[in-house]
């Protein structure tokens, strides 16, 4: 135990001590691996599968991604914690594994309450409409139905899927790709959460949707005791963040106040 | 971070320690088999809208819509007329044509529900890394939505054996019971191929072998007396404690006056189609729950 908290005390930070600091998300040298099915590459007549099942080989289109080696760090109640890193660095996983939706294989994720991703990925059925889309989007997030009932409404509004028309009652595969990634968020915000996870949220939408789920992103961290934003913009990471963590390839490689972080990340991509 | 807090009373913990101490849970970690239970319940209603959903979306891009949920039974049932009753006059079973429907019908309850099933976790994936809910709703979902399709399918199956000259009797009342224990049965075993299949994603292509064997071994296309006829006595023993058989038979002597039975005795019959539903229903649902953490990792 000992020499991983040396391994994680390679950048210092000092933050104004507060009263009082009640950790809410402790990360304990956490690895992540997850398989990816590259698709069809032969083999797969059901005679050879059987042959695979019975020798217990594993399939020779299935790949495993470690993407996340072995990252430490607690989180504190209050904070605001931007999670940046390039492309495929493994922040998104990272976000999952807080949120206990993809398990650990190393380490432990420990977390006060349940923790909720907002995302803008979530799946949906795309044959369905967006109104009943809302509606087992809503039930999914364990919200009663009544509640539901009451909600729906709002939610579509707030989407704004129906400026040009009546979209809602269309299936969601006649949208494109912005209105459907407009609603997913609607969908995911309107709930109130304790950790709250926003990965790329902010990103979505024309202007008018952006200011909306900003104000309302606001609103659920005042309600919620820690928020981590994982984004591409730094702009929006500056803003909302007093403390940022650098991942590069699944490593964390800085933990820090944004300003030294963010500083430290810029050399680096133009560095690159 | 340990040092930043030096004059911390938390300095020197462990990150584990540092969890134990401020009464953090693991994320994702799994409940216990009564709360995972309770919190299915509370999902009851995402199960019943999911499978609705499912339902809806299967016939949306069709024209005729919903309607396919009693036609496509109904064309099943017109195909096998042809060839079972009108080329290849099959006589040795009394009213052929409602024996052989009641088996198909049955049988594909529990067929689509197994390879529809056994995908259920990895064709959700990017559902399940998004969201949280108890994840047996998905297979769940799965069993519920071909259990509105074996009502349809079953009204067909009534009309059928209606016109085929079979009597109304008080017996088709057992009908409920037969299906409501299948349905049991069905919930477990999807619930345990939907994690097998999960973890070898390679049983989706085995299973149309597995499941055509298995239909093979229910009698549902040919009179069941052929297993007694051909088989050794212990081989048939095997045969008759085969649920899908049981259900079938169930089935068939619940609507039909001379259908004849491979059971030793109906007792025999419904105690195998209870302990079934039980065994499949209550162990599926450990077996599911405890891969519970695992089924984001795809």
């Amino acid at each position: 135990m000992a020499e991983h908290i040396e391994a994680s005390n390679d950048v210092t930070v000092t933050l104004p001590r507060i009263t009082e600091r009640i950790p809410t998300v402790v990360v304990d040298d956490a690895h992540v691996i997850y398989r990816v099915h590259k698709g069809g590459t032969g083999g797969s007549s059901p005679v050879a599968a059987l042959k695979r099942i019975v020798s217990r080989s594993s399939a020779p289109n299935i790949r495993e991604v470690h993407a996340v080696k072995g990252v430490s760090f607690t989180a504190y109640r209050g904070e605001a914690i931007g999670l940046i890193g390039s492309n495929g660095s493994g922040k998104s996983t990272l976000l999952r594994a807080i949120a206990g939706l993809l398990p650990v294989n190393r380490g432990a994720v420990y977390t006060q309450g349940q923790p909720s991703l907002l995302g803008v990925n979530a799946a949906l059925l795309n044959d369905l409409s967006g109104e009943r889309n809302v509606t087992l989007g809503c039930l999914a997030m364990g919200m009663r139905p009544d509640d539901v009932q009451r909600m729906a409404p709002e939610i579509i509004e707030f989407s704004g899927i129906n400026q040009r028309g009546d979209f809602a009652s269309l299936p969601m595969k006649t949208y494109s790709s912005g209105m459907a990634a407009r609603l997913r968020f609607s969908i995911a915000a309107a709930k109130k959460h304790d950790v709250l996870l926003i990965d790329e949220a902010l990103a979505t939408g024309d202007k008018g949707f952006r200011k909306r789920s900003e104000k309302r992103v606001r609103e659920l961290r005042e309600s919620a005791g820690t928020v981590f934003l994982v984004s591409h913009q730094l702009s929006s990471v500056r803003d909302t963040c007093e403390r940022t963590i650098w991942l590069e390839s699944g490593v964390l490689r800085m933990d820090g106040p944004t300003d030294e972080v963010l500083r430290a990340y810029e050399d680096f991509s133009n560095g690159k | 971070m340990a040092n930043t807090a030096l004059a911390d009373p938390d300095a020197g913990l462990t990150q584990a320690q540092l969890a134990a101490r401020y009464g953090l849970r693991v994320a994702g970690e799994r409940p216990s088999l009564a709360e995972y239970t309770r919190r299915l319940w509370a999902y009851r209603h995402f199960i019943a809208a999911y499978s609705n959903a499912k339902l809806v979306a299967s016939f949306s891009s069709a024209r005729l819509g919903q309607l396919w949920q009693v036609l496509t039974p109904l064309t099943n049932a017109a195909v096998y007329y042809l060839i079972f009753g009108l080329v290849l006059k099959q006589n040795s079973i009394p009213n052929f044509i409602a024996y052989l429907t009641a088996g198909l019908f049955i049988f594909n309850f529990t067929q689509t529900a197994a390879q529809q099933g056994t995908q259920s976790i990895t064709s959700n994936l990017g559902l399940i890394r998004a969201l949280h809910f108890p994840r047996a709703c998905l297979p769940l979902a799965v069993m519920l939505t071909q259990f509105q399709q074996l009502l349809a399918s079953l009204v067909v199956l009534l009309g059928i054996v209606l016109v085929t000259g079979e009597p109304i009797t008080v017996e088709w009342l057992l009908l409920v019971p037969i299906v409501l224990l299948q349905a049991v049965f069905n919930a477990g075993l999807t619930m345990a191929l939907a994690r097998a299949g999960s973890k070898i994603a390679d049983l989706k292509q085995v299973m149309p072998f597995l499941l055509r064997t298995w239909m093979y071994g229910s009698g549902v296309l040919y009179n069941v007396a052929l297993f007694e006829e051909n088989l050794p006595a212990w081989a048939t023993r095997i045969v008759e404690a085969n649920p899908m058989l049981v259900y079938i038979e169930l089935a068939r002597h619940a609507l039909l006056e001379g259908a004849p039975l491979l059971s030793s005795s109906l007792w025999q019959a419904w105690s195998y189609a209870v302990g079934w539903a039980v065994v499949m229903g209550v162990g599926g649902f450990i077996y599911f729950w405890r891969g519970e953490q695992e089924y984001g990792r795809g």
